[in-house]
């Protein structure tokens, strides 16, 4: 095969930063004093964290050292399912950090803060004709949060109409964070489950909701990679039980200008701008979590809401039914300004990166079916769904064989990922990859699978090239160490 | 677009694997009556040169520094960011990675986190501290469901010296639940009034914030006992981590968890966010922690590595049952804080908190001087309250039009404190940009008198 | 035990997902004492003189995978015959515990707060999870004999 990323050059060992410096180095310049010292009380006064000092190259070279064991976007493919690692624009980095705008104090007075209000103006009615829906808020700082805030907007709704109810129907096939952001909001899970065809049916949705069940958390495209067909049909019953419909956009990649959630009975929207709207992931956060709603829902959205009159951007919190505040200001607005970058660099060639993201998804599975076996053999949207069950009987597990992928060059796809799926290998290539770079990760899944057969301990002990191999979770989780407490303790011993 | 890699003939060869005859048959299991089949009306696409002039011109409508002089803190801070630390976290293998879940490729950000746990455990005075929340008010939203899943009750007390904003997000988050959330109220000297604490019953959680929202720092242990005799745990928040490098840490004096903003420690303000959520706390009640911790552990080889840990806590596994639903956090803006925890030092973060002190105490001082009312006496630390005399607007807004910002006016979230205002100063300030803050509130006071 | 959650997007140690990749014990190699009375959920109970003391099977733990932490009852509360009493923690999955039987809890198994694996390695003796003073001590009649629940797990693993 071609000659593959996967490469073992000269990885560098770090110490923990406990362990490097010395009492008196510094690695930041100080500014002049210029007033004199003023005393202090001394009850309150404290002897300050023990923390080491080191000097500036020291600073540099460990985070430098640091990053290099790291895998991100920018080194190679990254093909982790649902969570659509595609490209960061390095243009939207050097925007978001003009001094207008990182060096903007939350609490500017209205007339000095036009460009940053703006801007969160025109990204909401970006994000409201991408979504076909009718208001927006920035505010929350992550999917989880946007749920969070969209399960309050389900309460406050009811709540207004009288009564309150207990339950959402949340399928089998939802990222974690749904049930747990409905229990936040006092509502008890009921799972439905998806059918043979791997989306939900009207039926199962009509079986499980009744007048005291809020409504239904949807991912639409779904864990998956298939659009919920009865989406229109479930809406329909949901409704006509008195509840609301909310769609996590997790897997909005799929279907941007392909199709408007405000036209097929969604009342409530969360998207990932980190997923979607190419921000970084930082390895972690942070993210932003619009939440995109109705006209009828939009009274009850967070405040402050961005508001414009005679020409002036202004915040206002002039909105009784409003749940309430999810940040301390209003939002990640670095973040928002990389998604406005994107938009505007795209603008109606949005429909193009889903088209695309399609495509590489389905071509991806056509390749990988047969080598790995495809848990839905059926046309897919963002991302496709493999499991391990070819491999089993030689006792290779997904899990081998994803560790060994990196040894190929690549980032492993989700696993164990959506549960309905034993031995799930969830692969989203996002439109970033070009056909070279899926033949490549093809050919690696191909090169496994034949060392599955010839040598499954090469798979047990995979990954080999990188700086660490698998690491001990059990001890991890019965001995926690979370902090360098040892390392500091024995450094005093011997100063 | 250069985004995306594709040449029409990859498009081609690609359709023919997936067997389709155009990109739009990719589409054929959406039901026809899902289908949007229009062009979605959105400026652009614009070209990187548009681009840059488009937001340079938004950026343009910004007051910030060195042209305006803006003594703003109020929950963020302006504090100086060395080179090294934006360049560093410009890294893109941290930047551009997902969540560390792939513990063999992702050691660099595990070893960062798992830094920063440590280096936000000693700034604190706690023994543990997880990988970050979204920012302090949801980090405190967090703490009070957190001490009422470890007291097992679904009462909070909050000093009403929290930033104002915290509040409203806590009982954005708590009252859906059915929580009853109590006022602490305060006293004459800018601190909150802990005396009728004791009168309350079946407490879950005591929040108090240290320096609290007027820049005063707080009795926490008086607080701390208070709790601790109801059978409540002492949550200590705080909006400026740079204090502790002056005073004693809230671990010290008794929380059991201290959550706050990290913006502080190298983050930009970004009008408000990204922030950075630190919590940490004791480490008996580590279990029912929310977020994600880093751990320490050995690979096969027995060499050191790091991995995500006690994750039974979190919602991809314990899902409705879960310490939160939190999943992205704000992870790089840990990393960013730990690189500028790093490259001041324990010597320098005591340097850099003195020095914020002393120049607010150097204001605070010329303020008094020229006649203006310092109404708290409570001990500060780079905030503190200014009165101003009645229709302080219109001095606001002369000022405004100097390229001044004179402070947060704090009528808007304490009715009784018109024509107060909280200023703010940190390093970044000069002596000169004080004595002109002074001289211009004088003249404009004295001009308005005039009139 | 029951509601056996988990998954992640990384290492998943959670062997009911990954079963098939690590052999499983055939029943008959399983532990199955005849001096305990079962559950439908693989818990254990023993009636040692005034008290029951109970436990999760060799089934279970086999199941969960190494256990690194142990949620017990409390101790002194009384619960209800099938109500949730503690939880098993394997690195990436949580398993609930639930009362064979009504009562008080009379005792805790301190000793796997530190050694959590003794519920893996000796299930029905060092890693019992409590004791329980039992509200109706003919409720161990309605448990599951040794071969009623050999018959269980043959039905459930066919």
């Amino acid at each position: 095969m071609k000659e593959l990323a996967g490469s073992s050059g000269l990885v560098l060992n770090e110490p923990l930063l406990f362990e490097r410096g010395k009492r008196g180095r510094f690695g930041m310049s100080m500014p002049r004093r210029d007033v004199e010292y003023f005393p202090v009380d001394e009850e309150l006064a404290g002897s300050g964290p023990d923390f080491p000092d080191l000097g500036e190259v020291e600073v540099v070279r460990h985070y430098t050292r640091l990053s290099t064991w790291n895998f991100g976007v920018d080194t190679g493919m990254y093909p982790l399912g649902s969570c659509t690692m595609k490209y960061n624009p390095k243009i939207n980095e050097k925007l978001a950090a003009l001094p207008g705008f990182a060096g903007a104090h939350p609490f500017l007075p209205t007339e000095l803060s036009q460009g940053v209000l703006k801007m969160m103006f025109d990204l909401e009615r970006f994000l409201a004709e991408i979504t076909g829906m009718d208001a927006v808020s920035l505010q929350p700082a992550a999917g989880a949060q946007g749920e969070l805030t969209g399960m309050l907007i389900f309460h406050a709704y009811h709540r207004s109409r009288g009564r309150c109810r207990s339950k959402i129907i949340v399928p089998d096939t939802a990222h974690g964070t749904n049930p747990a952001s409905a229990a936040l909001c006092g509502l008890t899970p009921v799972k439905v489950c998806s059918n043979e065809r791997g989306v939900l049916s009207v039926e199962a949705v009509a079986s499980a909701m009744d007048e005291d069940t809020a409504g239904i958390m949807v991912t639409n495209p779904n864990t998956l990679g298939f659009f919920e067909e009865n989406i229109r049909g479930i809406a329909e019953v949901v409704h006509d039980r008195g509840g609301l419909v909310y769609a996590d956009g997790a897997n909005m990649n799929a279907v941007l200008g392909i199709v408007k959630m405000g036209a097929i009975g969604i009342d409530v929207l969360h998207l990932n701008l980190h997923k979607t709207f190419s921000t970084p992931h930082g390895g972690g956060g942070p993210g932003a979590g619009p939440l995109c709603v109705g006209e009828s829902l939009a009274p009850f959205l967070p405040v402050p809401r961005v508001v414009m009159d005679s020409g002036l951007f202004r915040l206002s919190s002039d909105f009784p039914l409003s749940i309430g505040q999810l940040h301390a200001f209003y939002g990640n607005v670095g973040i928002m300004i990389r998604a406005y970058c994107y938009i505007l660099s795209l603008g109606s060639e949005l429909k193009k990166v889903s088209q695309l993201a399609v495509l590489n998804a389905n071509y991806v599975k056509e390749k990988l079916k047969g080598i790995l076996h495809l848990a839905y053999d059926r046309a897919c949207m963002h991302e496709c769904v493999f499991s391990d069950k070819l491999q089993a009987p030689l006792n290779v597990s997904t899990l081998d064989m994803v560790k060994r992928l990196i040894d190929y060059g690549f980032h492993p796809p989700t696993i164990y990922f959506p549960l309905v799926v034993q031995g799930a290998i969830m692969i989203e290539p996002t439109e970033s990859e070009c056909k070279e770079e899926l033949d490549l990760f093809v050919e690696a899944f191909g090169e496994i699978v034949k060392e599955a057969e010839k040598s499954p301990e090469l798979l047990h002990n995979a990954p080999l090239r990188s700086k660490v191999r698998r690491l001990d979770e059990t001890g991890a989780a019965r001995n926690p160490r979370l902090t360098c407490a040892g390392v500091i303790e024995r450094g005093k011993d011997t100063a | 677009m250069r985004y995306l890699p594709h040449t029409e003939e990859d498009i081609a060869d690609m359709l023919q694997v997936v067997g389709a005859s155009h990109l739009e048959e990719l589409f054929s299991s959406i039901p026809e009556d899902c289908r949007f089949r229009g062009d979605l009306k959105l400026a652009g696409p614009v070209t990187e040169w548009e681009l840059n002039d488009m937001m340079a011109a938004l950026a343009h409508n910004m007051a910030v520094a060195p042209e305006y002089k803006i003594f703003l803190g109020a929950g963020s801070y302006r504090h100086h960011i060395p080179a090294t630390v934006s360049y560093l976290l410009g890294r893109s293998e941290f930047s551009t990675s997902y969540t560390p879940y792939q513990p063999e490729i992702s050691q660099g950000t595990l070893q960062a986190i798992f830094e920063y746990q440590t280096l936000v455990s000693l700034l604190l005075g706690m023994d543990v501290a997880n990988a970050s929340l979204y920012d302090g008010a949801s980090a405190l939203a967090e703490a009070l469901l957190m001490g009422a899943r470890v007291t097992g009750r679904k009462k909070v007390a909050l000093s009403s010296l929290i930033h104002p904003h915290y509040r409203i997000v806590v009982c954005t988050y708590l009252e859906p639940a059915g929580f009853e959330i109590i006022q602490i109220p305060y006293g004459l000297d800018g601190t909150t009034d802990l005396s009728g604490l004791r009168e309350i019953e079946g407490l879950a959680a005591v929040a108090i914030q240290s320096p609290n929202f007027f820049g005063c720092m707080e009795d926490l242990s008086g607080a701390a006992s208070c709790a601790h005799d109801a059978g409540a745990l002492l949550v200590a928040s705080f909006t400026e981590p740079l204090a502790f490098g002056l005073y004693k840490s809230p671990g010290v004096l008794g929380a059991d968890i201290c959550c706050g903003e990290g913006q502080s420690f190298g983050i930009p303000q970004s009008y408000g966010g990204p922030g950075l959520g630190m919590f940490a706390c004791l480490k008996r009640y580590m279990r029912s922690m929310p977020g994600r911790l880093v751990g320490r552990t050995e690979d096969r080889d027995g060499k050191p590595g790091f991995v995500l840990t006690l994750a039974t806590r979190e919602q991809h596994i314990r899902r409705e049952k879960a310490t939160s639903n939190i999943c992205t956090n704000s992870g790089l803006c840990a990393v960013t804080s730990a690189m500028y925890m790093a490259s001041l030092g324990g010597g320098g973060l005591r340097e850099l908190a003195r020095l914020n002190y002393d120049k607010s105490e150097y204001l605070k001082g010329e303020l008094r001087k020229a006649g203006f009312g310092i109404p708290f006496s409570a001990a500060g630390f780079n905030e503190f309250v200014v009165e101003l005399p009645s229709g302080s607007e219109a001095v606001y807004r002369r000022l405004q039009d100097q390229k001044l910002v004179a402070g947060l006016p704090l009528g808007a979230f304490y009715s009784e404190m018109a024509n107060r205002y909280l200023l703010c100063v940190t390093e970044i300030m000069s002596r000169q940009d004080m004595d002109e803050l002074v001289s211009q509130l004088r003249a404009a006071c004295n001009s308005l008198a005039g009139n | 035990m029951r509601n056996c959650y988990g998954y992640c997007q990384g290492n998943c140690i959670h062997r009911t997902s990954i079963g098939k990749g690590i052999k499983m014990k055939e029943i008959s190699q399983l532990v199955i004492p005849e001096d305990v009375r079962y559950t439908r959920d693989h818990e254990w109970a023993r009636v040692e003189g005034e008290i029951v003391r109970m436990g999760v099977t060799d089934y279970a733990q086999e199941q969960l995978g190494d256990i690194v932490f142990v949620e017990v009852p409390q101790m002194g509360r009384r619960y209800a015959k099938g109500e949730e009493c503690g939880a098993l923690e394997s690195v990436k999955a949580v398993a609930e515990v639930y009362m064979p039987l009504g009562g008080q809890i009379a005792g805790i198994n301190s000793t796997l707060e530190g050694s959590p694996g003794l519920v893996n390695s000796s299930p029905y003796t060092d890693g019992w999870i409590a004791e329980v003073k039992p509200s109706e001590i003919s409720d161990m009649e309605g448990l599951m004999t040794h071969n009623e629940y050999i018959e269980m797990l043959k039905g459930s693993r066919q």
